[in-house]
């Protein structure tokens, strides 16, 4: 039996299966991830409620254009990412890694886009909290800003893990693991990276075009 | 980081095939095999001794502060000591102990088993969730190392954005804990799903499974907003980020809103497994069908949705509008609905039952009135007009006590005696057993009914001295004080007596049979210890969990069913 689906595991009876349990523990996941970061979107909604005049303020000092330009770069990769699950599935091995190859870099790229605006932001000294050093903001923006860096901060770090995931599956793509009777990982993954996505696209309008 | 994951899954795979026909204590030797083991009944045994051990830690420190609370004065540990005892005791009884005991212990070994299933649906997140758990663990005792925390368990801002005690540690402890926990829920949800024994619907499921999958719910929704805001507290002590310190300008009241959003589930997911382990006791040890499957499967998903409707009520004198008040109140009387379905329930089912008075039934029946008590004193705190009057006094402390020590911990203890001939396969002493249950029992009430007494009189919890609170009422509180200590030292000693027992019944136990209580769910159709593969052949699932109406013994039940499939 385990012999013909080497990527059966000892526990489960099928494919079918070991595939829908891994695909809800996915989406067990994913819950847990959107509870993750509902709490700093309420964190956001009690700012803004208590500061609006500093929100508005400081939202000035984002570059929409590069929020706008990482914007275009994750929802592009979300599209290699599902065209990508749909090469797995139709078992084009060579469109799947050429796929993941363009997510990840489009990955790293956002993280290149990122590491501009943050380190301007440093420079400047529109830091958190007490680390906070520029002037001409009226009200308390080190509050925005602590926002701004713990949200956006937490998704990086989701994008970085991200990037170790989805290099993984490209490994193992490469080693031919994945088959039209097996790309449960391929799909989990993509529905990681997506959701990655979206919560970006709740980031940026909130932190970048606050009116 | 593949390679190590593939490796060691090959490995195991081919450990199951050699060994899997032996018993899963010895199917492997070495700390290795166990520390990187796959199998669940290991990685409930690890957590099993993990939990035991905290809960000592924890449990010495309350005795530490019993000891203080014997006389008016201030006299056995300074304030400093006080604070940090009773904070350390309370987080390492929330985090380390009652959140992982049921579920992640008892729950780990029992719950494939009870399903017919050869392991949970991700044996590597299992494992993964132990060792996240010892790591967490690591980092909340640094802060017992590092001088302590004299927050509460509670973290609350101010204080604790300001306090000079390891809180950080303490925070990222509580934090990566609270992985540990989501990462056991989702495993037991999928578990729950997809790994049935053939024939098992979802109403065909023993009635823990239902508390196991509410209180999954509870853990992948609630948790992740607990470690939200730690970071966030971590942040404002390190950065002085400004959300929930005043001075910064930040909101304290968001604080308890966020934490109580998280920690009001969390009294659920504390409870609701216990809730899981009566049912199954009751059954077994009184040889009769549960009264209100349903209602009882139902009311444990009440529970999980309505608990995260009623964190307010942990905030009537925050300062939170009127009108939240009054609705967290009236849907915090709500819970009392299927809570009370649960104990009706189980009264019932012992109605012209086959009663058998043994260690596990006893602490069934201890549960019961426990939690009646613990329960309906909570209808006075969620009731608005008497919650001001006791908010912050020794009701409250006996209160969670009951819910908590009396429920969950005596369904813990009730459980680990229940199912301990299938974890170890030997016997404990019986008779030494029923002692030290009714001994906790009225040590536990010794202790903490004295308790009721001194916050509905007044007494403030948390007060390292009473000699200057009331002139009037020093000699009650003195009595009352020094009649819960009394209390806490029977009911510590008895449970010395228990960790007695049950360690030594490993090496001078008698053999337990498969079935020793006459039980009708899966897990008494395997050997007792279960061998790795936990059932030579696939079980399948004939009749209902509690069916004492079918005659003949699980075993030939069991040669018949696996008949019919060769």
């Amino acid at each position: 039996m385990s012999s013909e689906q080497p990527f059966l595991h000892h526990h489960f009876h099928s494919a079918a299966q070991q595939s829908a349990s891994a695909k809800l523990g996915m989406w067990f996941f994913l819950a847990q991830e959107l509870l993750f970061f509902g709490g700093l979107f309420v964190a956001y909604a009690f700012v803004r409620f208590m500061y609006p005049e500093t929100m508005l303020a400081a939202h000035e000092y984002l570059d929409v254009n590069m929020g706008a330009i990482n914007t275009a770069i994750l929802i592009t990769s979300s599209l290699t990412m599902a065209l990508g699950v749909r090469a797995a599935q139709i078992g084009d091995q060579r469109q799947l890694r050429l796929q993941l190859l363009a997510t990840i870099l489009l990955a790293c790229a956002f993280l290149v886009v990122k590491y501009f605006e943050y380190s301007h932001k440093i420079h400047v000294g529109l830091l958190p909290g007490r680390l906070f050093a520029a002037d001409g903001i009226a009200g308390k923006p080190q509050i925005f800003f602590a926002l701004y860096f713990t949200m956006t901060g937490l998704h990086a770090l989701h994008v970085i893990a991200g990037i170790f995931v989805l290099g993984w599956i490209y490994v193992r793509a490469g080693r031919g693991e994945f088959s039209p009777a097996y790309y449960t990982p391929v799909e989990n993954a993509g529905l990681y990276w997506h959701l990655v996505d979206l919560i970006w696209i709740f980031l940026f309008p909130l932190l970048y075009l606050v009116r | 980081m593949s390679t190590t994951d593939t490796i060691e899954n090959t490995g195991a795979t081919h450990s199951h095939g050699s060994h899997g026909h032996g018993s899963y204590l010895t199917s492997s030797k070495g700390l290795l095999s166990w520390a990187f083991t796959l199998d669940h009944k290991r990685i409930g045994l690890m957590y099993l001794c993990s939990v035991v051990l905290f809960f000592i830690v924890a449990g010495v420190l309350a005795l530490g502060v019993r000891l203080e609370l014997m006389t008016p004065a201030g006299d056995t540990f300074s304030p400093d000591t006080y604070n940090k005892m009773f904070t350390l005791h309370g987080a390492i009884m929330i985090f380390l102990f009652i959140i992982p005991s049921i579920p992640a212990s008892l729950g780990n070994i029992v719950l494939p088993l009870m399903l017919g299933a050869k392991d949970v649906a991700f044996p590597r997140l299992n494992l993964a969730s132990f060792h996240i758990y010892v790591i967490g663990a690591c980092f909340l005792l640094y802060s017992l190392l590092a001088g302590g925390i004299d927050t509460g368990w509670t973290f609350y801002t101010p204080y604790s954005s300001e306090s000079g005690t390891a809180v950080v540690s303490a925070l990222l402890g509580a934090f990566i804990l609270g992985f540990s926990s989501i990462l056991t829920g989702m495993n037991f949800m999928v578990t729950i799903h997809k790994l049935r024994a053939p024939g098992m619907s979802w109403t065909k499921m023993p009635l823990i499974m239902w508390s196991m999958y509410g209180t999954g719910l509870m853990q992948i929704l609630a948790t992740p907003v607990l470690a939200i805001t730690l970071l966030l507290l971590v942040l404002e002590r390190t950065y002085g980020i400004g959300i929930f310190t005043p001075s910064l300008g930040g909101d304290p009241v968001l604080f308890q809103h966020f934490f109580w959003f998280y920690s009001h589930p969390a009294v659920y997911i504390m409870i609701l497994p216990a809730m899981g382990v009566i049912s199954e006791l009751i059954t077994v040890h009184s040889q009769k069908n549960i009264f209100g499957y349903k209602a009882i499967a139902y009311s444990s998903l009440a529970i999980a949705v309505i608990s995260f409707l009623v964190w307010g009520h942990h905030m009537f004198v925050s300062g939170q509008s009127e009108i939240a008040s009054a609705v967290f109140s009236f849907l915090t009387f709500a819970v009392a609905v299927p809570t009370a379905i649960k104990v009706f329930s189980w009264v019932a089912t012992l109605y012209r039952g086959s009663i058998v008075l043994n260690t596990p039934m006893l602490y069934t029946l201890a549960f019961l009135a426990l939690f009646t008590i613990g329960g309906l004193t909570g209808l006075f705190l969620g009731t608005l007009a008497t919650d001001v009057h006791l908010h912050d006094t020794y009701f409250v402390v006996a209160h969670f006590h009951y819910v908590m020590m009396g429920g969950t911990f005596i369904a813990f203890l009730g459980g680990l005696h229940h199912w301990w001939p299938k974890f170890t396969g030997k016997q404990y002493n019986e008779a030494l057993g029923r002692f030290c249950a009714v001994m906790i029992f009225l040590g536990f009430n010794v202790t903490f009914f004295s308790q009721f007494m001194l916050g509905s009189q007044g007494m403030p919890r948390r007060y390292h001295a009473y000699d200057k609170v009331s002139a009037d009422l020093l000699p009650t509180f003195e009595m009352w004080h020094r009649t819960s200590s009394i209390g806490s030292f029977i009911l510590g000693s008895a449970l010395f007596i228990v960790l007695f027992y049950l360690l030594h019944s490993l090496f001078r136990g008698k053999p337990a049979a498969k079935n020793p209580w006459g039980g009708k769910t899966l897990e008494w159709q395997t050997e007792s210890p279960p061998i790795t593969h936990n059932f030579a052949t696939d079980p399948v699932c004939e009749h209902g969990p509690y069916d004492f109406d079918v005659i003949e013994g699980a075993d030939d039940h069991h040669g018949q069913a696996a008949d019919k499939r060769g």
